[in-house]
């Protein structure tokens, strides 16, 4: 394992960008951090926080629900995700706030398109080149604004004129079975590539869980993120990419693992982060979410509306936001996805204006001139 | 498929992300013909093969220096039973960093470690040469024929004397003849020190000859014919196996080429001590007439070998052969008879002449159709290229073929890399392939694969492919199956 040093200093070798001041003093400041948490791949909300209050969803679902029977309800309707253990240790905790069906300003369904939407901030695709997450950086004092991105690349929302460096542990959970699935389909067609896809695959699954991703590699990446967060010239503003989210089948399984995983890195990083947690702010969201009904595959397609989660000491939790639109087909966003009754941007700035004791009209002119809604509040404690 | 997007990838290294499609394909095939430039900047700054023959010498002296140093200790009777030469193919590249001790036997002296160390970095040095050029090229398809004719006459770097050479060889010899004759090629190729240290001939000495007389008399078996080298310019280089050759034209076609060897490699009262690279030492070469081929040679000394490369240079043998290759490598795994037929045609009428085999190709529609499993070398170039990346660290470089399973200049065998796709159409070759994909995605930065699979395939860009791109997870994510898509495995 890797001391902390030793990892900054190989983060430092990554980007040239690296962290400002190496030996920055110890400003009299705060201690506040944020993590912000995407899931590319549009993430399932209606799994994730499943409204089992209402009277549509036991039959759009289908098996997809039964995971849920007996489960306590939160908000009055809700049942959080049976593999979110430790965050439904945070919402009993009052660390945990659910924003339900919320969305960026983005109404079509790419992913590419959906998250640069909710990475850059503006009303359209590629219309801005810098990042929200980025924007906010100049507006932090300097030992509150030292960020990192954990993935290979900088991610776009952390893209933009302030310093920012990169790092990727190699425990990080990835999408490459997914990445595998994508390739099969995309041979089905190809007379000669289909069978040797065939055959690789069935070698690589006899050759065992050597080529998967090791288990507890979500939990050992929440720590070295913690464990990057501590001490003086730490990070605090950090990034987190969470591939593997775009579950058209299989989806029971995929999501039990996918937010088994995301559950054990918040875990760690509540655990690793220590005193510093109470005054961390974690915000997790997806580009949209997914189908209000199950599809033919055991899976569901690109939808609209999901869920954002706010997570931390910071949070005003043990909470659910939600205006909730219904899942009825009259009530369903092109009579089919979740109708968004929150913007995600006014969610996200809000919480950033409380926890920074910024100017919230301000702070979401700035980071999301986009946006379609007004700054949320009372999202942070106080 | 129109010529507008085969041409890039059927006969070039795979478009550029960002360049516009040529407006008229074939004319700007034929147009780089002329704009071809034999050193390029990253090639240009290379040591030659003098210098990198010295650093050689220093490591193998230094090598030996340590066996012997370790012989005289004699604390261990293992190492002094081993044996005291290692045969000469034996060194892997793997072993070249300084590889733990084996039991017995002492570590590395720091003098040892450098000069392997030196060995070493020629190598990466000319791998991230070529792959340098071969990334940002603008007349790919000239560099696509340094690489075809770099495989015609392959050495591999399995060889420990190969591994600082082998890219020396493609740039001394290879290119500089690319628009000339097939007679300059080859010559050029069968006196360069890699090709004559590659398939034995530096050591190959005459029986007859002064030093094979001297060394008979002293009873040194070892000292002889060695015929891999003549054996490999028939098989391999010009006529082709089993075509019009026997083994009394192998034997005295290698005992004209006695005499052909390296300087400069190692102490030698026969060789000249100054000037490291391919020299003649008449003290060494087989007197007298030779006859290969029904044809007598009573040239003597260098002129002899000369003289008979410059008929196989222009044997019909040699000009199907050649044929054959080129079009296998343009057309199909299969050589359509008729285009193999025509670049047949073309090479006798004009003994030779490279260019006008270029032209041929480009101007038959059998190189117009169809495709072609991109091999491993071509599959890198063309993603990177396709994703505008226009430089690499020597060493990720070198590791990324030998991930993908194709180390640059290292074929195992003069024959070359197989140039059909059952060679590199393998489950596995496919899966690393697929990882690597993810790989570089990850790291590709802002690309939208959509707009760059559209610019690069437009209409002809299959639904699956379209579908996969449009469905993608994440930017990266798409990249990497861009990268695997069935349009870009082929070319």
């Amino acid at each position: 394992m890797l001391n902390r040093r030793q990892i900054l200093t190989r983060a430092a070798l990554v980007t040239a960008g690296s962290f400002v001041p190496r030996l920055a003093l110890a400003r009299p400041g705060t201690e506040r951090r944020f993590i912000f948490i995407i899931q590319r791949g549009a993430a399932d909300g209606l799994s994730t926080l499943a409204p089992m209050g209402d009277p549509a969803y036991a039959g759009l679902r289908r098996e997809l629900a039964a995971d849920y029977a007996g489960l306590p309800l939160i908000g009055g309707m809700f049942a959080l995700h049976p593999a979110l253990k430790e965050v439904g240790g945070l919402y009993a905790a009052g660390q945990a706030l659910f924003v339900h069906a919320v969305a960026s300003p983005y109404r079509d369904r790419s992913h590419f398109d959906g998250q640069n939407v909710l990475e850059c901030g503006a009303a359209r695709p590629y219309q801005l080149a810098d990042g929200w997450l980025n924007r906010l950086l100049p507006l932090l004092p300097a030992a509150e604004a030292r960020a990192l991105a954990v993935s290979a690349t900088v991610p776009a929302a952390l893209r933009g004129s302030a310093p920012v460096t990169s790092y990727a542990p190699s425990g990080l959970p990835d999408a490459n079975e997914d990445l595998l699935q994508r390739v099969s389909r995309m041979y089905a067609t190809d007379p000669a590539l289909h069978p040797l896809w065939g055959e690789a695959l069935q070698a690589r699954s006899m050759a065992g869980d050597l080529a998967k991703a090791k288990p507890g590699g979500a939990a050992e990446a929440g720590r070295l993120v913690a464990q990057m967060m501590q001490g003086p010239e730490g990070a605090r503003v950090v990034m987190i990419e969470s591939n593997g989210w775009d579950t058209h089948s299989a989806q029971k399984a995929r999501l039990n693992a996918q937010l088994g995983g995301l559950d054990a890195a918040i875990g760690a990083l509540r655990d690793g982060l220590g005193e510093a947690w109470s005054q961390t702010l974690v915000v997790v969201a997806t580009e949209f979410g997914r189908t209000a009904a199950a599809n033919g595959t055991g899976g569901t397609d690109h939808g609209t509306a999901s869920l954002a989660m706010l997570l931390g000491g910071a949070v005003r939790g043990g909470r659910v936001l939600a205006d909730w639109p219904g899942l009825a087909p009259a009530q369903l966003y092109e009579n089919r996805d979740l109708r968004p009754t929150r913007a995600v941007d006014a969610v996200i700035a809000g919480a950033l204006a409380e926890h920074y004791a910024l100017d919230p009209a301000r702070l979401a002119a700035r980071l999301f001139p986009g946006g379609i809604g007004k700054a949320e509040g009372g999202l942070i404690r106080a | 498929m129109n010529a507008t997007i085969l041409g890039p990838s059927r006969f070039g290294l795979g478009a550029l992300g960002h360049a516009a499609p040529p407006a008229d394909p074939r004319a700007g095939l034929l147009a780089e013909l002329e704009r071809y430039q034999p050193a390029p900047a990253p090639i240009a700054g290379l040591p030659g093969s003098g210098p990198i023959i010295r650093d050689l010498a220093a490591a193998l002296e230094e090598r030996k220096e340590q066996r012997k140093a370790q012989r005289q200790s004699g604390r261990d009777k293992a190492a002094a039973d081993s044996p005291p030469e290692p045969p000469a193919a034996m060194p892997m590249m793997q072993a070249m960093p300084a590889a733990p001790a084996k039991p017995g036997e002492a570590a590395p002296s720091p003098e040892l470690k450098a000069a392997r160390a030196a060995v070493r970095d020629h190598y990466l040095a000319a791998v991230a040469a070529r792959t340098q050029v071969a990334l940002v090229s603008d007349t790919p398809f000239a560099e696509r024929l340094v690489h075809f004719w770099a495989n015609h006459f392959a050495v591999s770097v399995d060889k420990l004397q190969i591994i600082p050479l082998a890219g020396a060889l493609e740039f001394e010899a290879i290119r500089p003849n690319l628009m000339g004759g097939f007679g300059d090629m080859l010559l050029a190729v069968e006196q360069h020190p890699a090709m004559l240290l590659y398939l034995d001939q530096a050591q190959s000495v005459g029986p007859d000859s002064f030093a094979g007389q001297v060394a008979g008399r002293r009873g040194k078996r070892q000292v002889g014919l060695n015929e891999n080298l003549a054996r490999e310019i028939l098989e391999l280089h010009t006529l082709g196996v089993r075509t019009v050759y026997t083994q009394q034209d192998v034997t005295e076609f290698a005992r004209a080429l006695t005499g052909w060897t390296v300087a400069g490699l190692k102490p030698s009262k026969v060789l000249p001590t100054d000037r490291p690279g391919h020299v003649f030492a008449p003290l060494i070469h087989q007197p007298g007439e030779r006859l290969v081929l029904g044809r007598r040679y009573h040239q003597a000394g260098a002129e002899q070998a000369r003289a008979i490369l410059a008929d196989l240079a222009v044997h019909p043998a040699t000009a199907r052969h050649i044929a054959t290759k080129l079009a296998r490598h343009f057309a199909a795994d299969d050589p359509p008879p008729a285009l193999v037929a025509r670049l047949e045609q073309a090479f006798l009428t004009t003994g030779g002449q490279l260019p006008a085999l270029y032209r041929v190709l480009v101007d038959s529609p059998e190189c117009w159709t169809g495709a072609k499993f991109r091999n491993p070398w071509d599959w890198g170039i063309a993603a990177m290229r396709a994703l505008d990346i226009k430089t690499l660290p020597a060493k990720a470089t070198s590791g990324l073929f030998t991930t993908l399973g194709q180390q640059v200049w290292k074929p195992g065998s003069p024959a070359g890399y197989d140039d059909t796709a059952a060679a590199w159409a393998a489950p596995d070759a496919l899966l690393r392939r697929v990882e690597a994909a993810g790989r570089v995605g990850q790291k590709a930065g802002v690309i939208d694969a959509r707009a760059l699979a559209e610019r690069l395939y437009g209409t002809t860009l299959s639904p699956a492919t379209r579908v996969a791109l449009a469905g993608a997870e994440s930017p990266a994510q798409a990249v990497a199956l861009f990268l695997v898509s069935p349009e870009m495995l082929r070319r």
